[in-house]
């Protein structure tokens, strides 16, 4: 099978790779450029685990053709903490035990930074609505709920 | 040694340091069964059944062989045909054959999804043309999917062998019910003899999966010699090794499994789907080969837990006092026997000191996917019956609900009906905490309820093993063969370093690998913090004796005459003489020089338990017109002995609520006239999202259990057994109709308000 | 003497209704053998399949755990793990 070659920016550095035409980003990110912190848990865009911000828009991972992805910017949740200082939403998550397993957890990360770029300071119904998209089996939301709730506010430096 | 004593003296446990491994887990460095990947590895694929029930006339696999890029290709040919054989293996007793025919078809196929055969190939789409090119020859028989209907006579027989169990005489014809359980204490007749009302019903549950997030995985790989190594992630590495070693008759020391992170188990991955298929296919390949299961074959063919019919009636005296119970469970095991209907009639009435108790369980096959452990298993579903029958009891009597759980509740002393008499338990001081919560007396509005419901899970011991290292500048290494699905690792350093008196930083705990410590069970039950936390804690101890030993060399003094305190060992007395403290950091420095490496490990087969004991309050608001039952408000309160890290005993609640309530109102298995599921997919098996619920209030009670030394008793069961009853008495209250299946779905509850019949 | 209590209805299968009996044994273990003895194949079911609850208290695979002169001893099912 051909495969096409696909140019994208991932977490701020070039990547390349090639991609069959029905391989999804999802995929390519995990299987040719290495990156597994991604998650797969549905392959159907209805876990959320596979989330990516392509373009400033969050996106579930698996939906995208690789091959559409070509010439876009890509945040995956290695590209959330700068160098060996964590993000605020990280950091959190750590503090409030937001995590058990931490299956879901890069793509609640990557979902929560998505939503505290577009809204710095979201009420509790506003952070379970938009990480509603977003399965978690371990936790019961309840401290992840907390922990986006309380990076906002460190981060509106309240 | 024990540590129960003042709590306020301990130092680390009880604290909320960070975990071990957050970093990893928020930054995506951690490794899970499917990130990982061998040089070389191939691509697995699965051929599943399209039937529910069909015998398997031909497999003719010659198109995939010749496909190039397709490196193996399997059936259960290329497996022995092992013999019946029960063992226990963790979970629950298991049959060997039984495991072996689920991992891979052989005369027949018993449901949809069931493994028929297996490729591995050079990428995923060769293996996926593969795949289509085997062609399997079916002769479809008749199915049965529900539990009632697989008991009756005349029904669609799954195992012409299976005749059922502990009924006299033997059947002679075969049965769909594998096994018939009674228990019963008292006299039942007499008990309702003597009540003055009596609640009864029948109520229904669904199949439900554990859904973890994280589908099963596994790298496999073995060598010309024999020689294999696994790499996944489950609930317990020796699980896996005892597994394969049975299924593929293999030595147990040729089989090394290396335990990646686990996404998720919930006792759904304390048994083994892939492995075996792996190392076949490896074995034929010459190569590792990975195999990572899509979400709809985690639903259709990995252990959801039964689905189930429970009939219960009580009777009580006027003053409360509950005189009878009796039950009658029917639980679907799937298609191969197995339900944990025997925990489910142990712990239906457990909550409750009652004279008189019958219980009835049945085992009961059928065409669906073989049922795997599930949180507590067992408990919730005879659990959602009994404590809505309770419920029932006390409107008929106008007492409050607390208040009749209270007048018959188990305490230290009270013997259950399998025979155990309960030690200091916490029921009751669970009770008081509901009774005393502002959460009960708050008001409610229009269309709202409030239910309350307890639960009870045994919390079992087992075998686990933990080593404890002193490395050279001091700093401590914890090993133990516990896979961390919810913070084991921070629980485990926890412990070792309130022990060792040191900062809880300085201890690094690892798992170790099938190879590299001793046997340990599955990371289920809610037995690692208890039995690996007891390895842990002697380890550590034995480490301490040692520390002291080498400062008495050092001192050159009697090691009776040195203590060990805050880290350092000092000086037992005055007499001792007038040593400055050494601190673990010098006497590791010193090590070689005194008698070299300084560590310790210990294996222990933890007795006891710690019966741990729930009450959830649910407040609930029902839109008439839609059917749709919100949760408002959740309080769950649980004795959890001693929490070493509350916050992840509180996510234990939080988390097992929550499951609780998605059994309760959304989650069920479809099945559609062949018998196939009809919503293998999260969008139609719909667990709960972040924006159906409120905040989950945990309250921790902590009666020690005087077995551990601090005290813990296990947590991760208790809170999925109440919810559902919790809920339903909430719906009920609502609405004044008494809802009898699960779940409660607006189409239902709908269906009840218009008919006044739930 | 121990005495052992035999609820379940398995275990009653291999006793023939049996449901309580005195043994001499004074461990797990012993006891475990003493049962197979006098009901041949109860010892082995015993074994892989069931706890004793010792005066309340359940033990798994605890041959060496002593039973006291007038001990209660309950076969219950092993219980197993979510
Ligand atoms: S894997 Fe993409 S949404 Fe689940
Ligand atoms: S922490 Fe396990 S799924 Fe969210």
């Amino acid at each position: 099978m051909s495969k096409t070659h696909v140019t994208t920016t991932i977490n701020g550095e070039p990547a390349e790779f090639l991609a069959e035409a029905g391989l999804t980003l999802l995929d390519a990110l995990r299987d040719e450029v290495g990156l597994t912190g991604t998650k797969e848990g549905c392959g159907s865009g209805d876990c959320g685990a596979c989330s990516v911000i392509v373009d400033g828009r969050l996106v579930c991972s698996c939906l995208m053709l690789a091959v559409e992805a070509e010439g876009s910017t890509i945040e995956t949740i290695e590209g959330v903490a700068t160098g060996d200082t964590l993000h605020p939403l990280q950091r959190k998550f750590i503090e409030y035990a937001a995590l058990q397993c931490g299956f879901c957890t890069p793509g609640f990360l990557v979902a929560a930074k998505s939503l505290l770029e577009k809204n710095n300071n979201p009420t509790e119904t506003e952070v379970r609505f938009w990480l509603a998209g977003n399965l978690c089996r371990c936790t019961g939301y309840d401290k992840i709920v907390r922990a986006v709730m309380d990076a906002a506010a460190e981060m509106r430096g309240a | 040694m024990t540590y129960i004593g003042n709590k306020s003296d301990l130092r680390v446990v009880g604290t909320r340091p960070d975990r071990p491994d957050g970093v990893d887990k928020v930054t995506g460095r951690a490794i899970y069964g499917a990130d990982f990947r061998l040089a070389g590895q191939l691509v697995g694929r699965i051929l599943r059944s399209p039937h529910a029930h069909a015998k398997i006339i031909k497999i003719d696999t010659s198109k995939a062989r010749a496909l190039p890029g397709v490196k193996a290709v399997m059936t259960a040919q290329d497996m022995p045909n092992i013999t019946s054989e029960e063992s226990f293996v963790g979970e629950g007793p298991t049959n060997f054959r039984d495991q072996s025919l689920n991992v891979m078809a052989r005369d027949k196929v018993l449901y949809e999804g069931h493994a028929v055969a297996a490729v591995a190939a050079m990428s995923p789409s060769i293996a996926e043309a593969a795949l289509a090119l085997i062609e399997v020859t079916y002769e479809v028989l008749p199915h049965v999917i529900d539990v009632e209907e697989a008991m009756a006579p005349g029904a669609p027989i799954l195992d012409e062998t299976l005749f059922t169990a502990g009924v006299d005489p033997k059947p002679t014809t075969p049965s769909n019910i594998a096994k018939k359980i009674i228990l019963k204490s008292g006299d039942i007749d007499a008990g309702f003899a003597k009540a003055d009302i009596i609640a009864e019903g029948r109520y229904v549950t669904a199949a439900v999966h554990q859904a973890y997030i994280e589908p099963h995985a596994c790298v496999a790989t073995i060598g010309a010699d024999g020689q294999a190594t696994v790499y996944a992630s489950s609930q317990g590495h020796f699980m896996i090794r005892a597994f394969c070693a049975k299924l593929l008759g293999m030595e147990i020391s040729n089989i090394r499994v290396i335990p990646l992170e686990i996404g998720g188990g919930f006792g759904g991955k304390t048994i083994v789907y892939l492995e075996p298929v792996a190392l076949t296919l490896s074995k034929m390949a010459g190569k590792p080969v990975k195999l990572v299961m899509t979400r709809e074959e985690v639903f259709r063919a990995s252990g959801p837990t039964s689905g189930a019919v429970v009939e219960v009636k009580m009777g009580a005296m006027k003053d409360g006092t509950i005189v009878a119970a009796q039950a009658v469970l029917k639980y679907q095991a799937g298609a191969f026997p197995g339900s944990p209907v025997q925990p489910g009639l142990m712990c239906a009435f457990a909550m409750y000191d009652i004279p008189n108790v019958h219980l009835t369980g049945y085992d009961v096959i059928s065409n669906r996917a073989k049922v795997a452990a599930y949180r507590a298993p067992g408990a919730p579903i005879s659990s959602y019956a009994a404590e809505q029958v309770v419920d029932d009891l006390a409107r008929q009597l106008g007492m409050d609900a607390i208040t009749i759980r209270e007048k018959n509740a188990a305490k230290a002393g009270t013997k259950t009906v399998y025979g155990v008499t309960f030690p200091e338990i916490g029921y009751e001081a669970v009770l008081a905490a509901a009774k005393s919560h502002a959460h009960w007396k708050a008001p409610l509005g229009k269309n709202q309820g409030r239910g309350i419901a307890t639960g009870f899970w045994f919390n079992i011991g087992g075998e686990s093993s933990a080593s404890v290292f002193v490395n050279e500048d001091g700093s401590v290494s914890v090993v133990s063969g516990s896979p961390d699905i919810g913070g084991s690792r921070a629980s485990m350093a926890m412990m070792a370093a309130e022990v060792l008196g040191i900062p809880v930083a300085n201890v690094r705990p690892i798992i170790g690998d099938t190879a590299s410590i001793g046997f340990t069970n599955v990371t289920g039950g809610s037995r690692v913090t208890y039995a690996t936390g007891m390895a842990t804690v002697q380890a550590t101890e034995k480490v301490i004796e040692q520390l002291k030993q080498r400062a008495a060399m050092i001192w050159d003094i009697s090691p009776d005459a040195v203590d060990w305190k805050d880290g350092q060992a000092v000086p037992a007395g005055a007499n001792a003489g007038g040593f400055d403290p050494l601190s673990l950091a010098a006497i590791a420095a010193k090590a070689g020089k005194t008698g070299g490496p300084i560590g310790s490990e210990v294996s222990v087969n933890a007795q006891g338990a710690g019966p741990g004991f729930g009450a959830h309050i649910c407040d609930v608001e029902v839109d008439r017109e839609t059917g749709q039952t919100t949760i408002l408000r959740y309080t769950a309160i649980q004795d959890v002995g001693r929490a070493i890290h509350p916050s992840y005993v509180e996510g234990q609640i939080q988390g097992g609520a929550v499951q609780g309530i998605g059994w309760a109102l959304n989650e069920e298995y479809i099945y559609d006239a062949k018998g196939k599921m009809d919503n293998a997919g999260f969008l139609d098996y719909r667990v709960p999202v972040a924006s159906d619920l409120p905040m989950i209030e945990a309250v921790l009670v902590e009666v020690p259990n005087t077995r551990h030394p601090f005290g813990v008793r296990g947590v991760g069961e208790v809170p999925i057994v109440p919810p559902m009853a919790a809920i339903g008495n909430a719906v009920r209250d609502a609405i004044g109709i008494r809802m009898h299946s699960l779940p409660m779905s607006p189409p239902k509850v709908r269906k009840a308000l218009d008919s006044g019949q739930g | 003497m121990p005495k052992v209590v035999i609820s379940g209805s398995t275990c009653r299968a291999f006793t023939g209704g049996v449901s309580e009996l005195e043994v001499t044994a004074d461990t797990v273990g012993r006891m475990v053998r003493e049962l197979d003895q006098r009901f041949p194949g109860l010892g082995h079911h015993v074994a892989e399949f069931m706890a004793v609850a010792i005066d309340g208290v359940i033990f798994q695979d605890a041959y060496s755990e002593k039973l006291p002169e007038h001990a209660e001893i309950v076969l219950i099912p092993k219980i197993g793990a979510g």
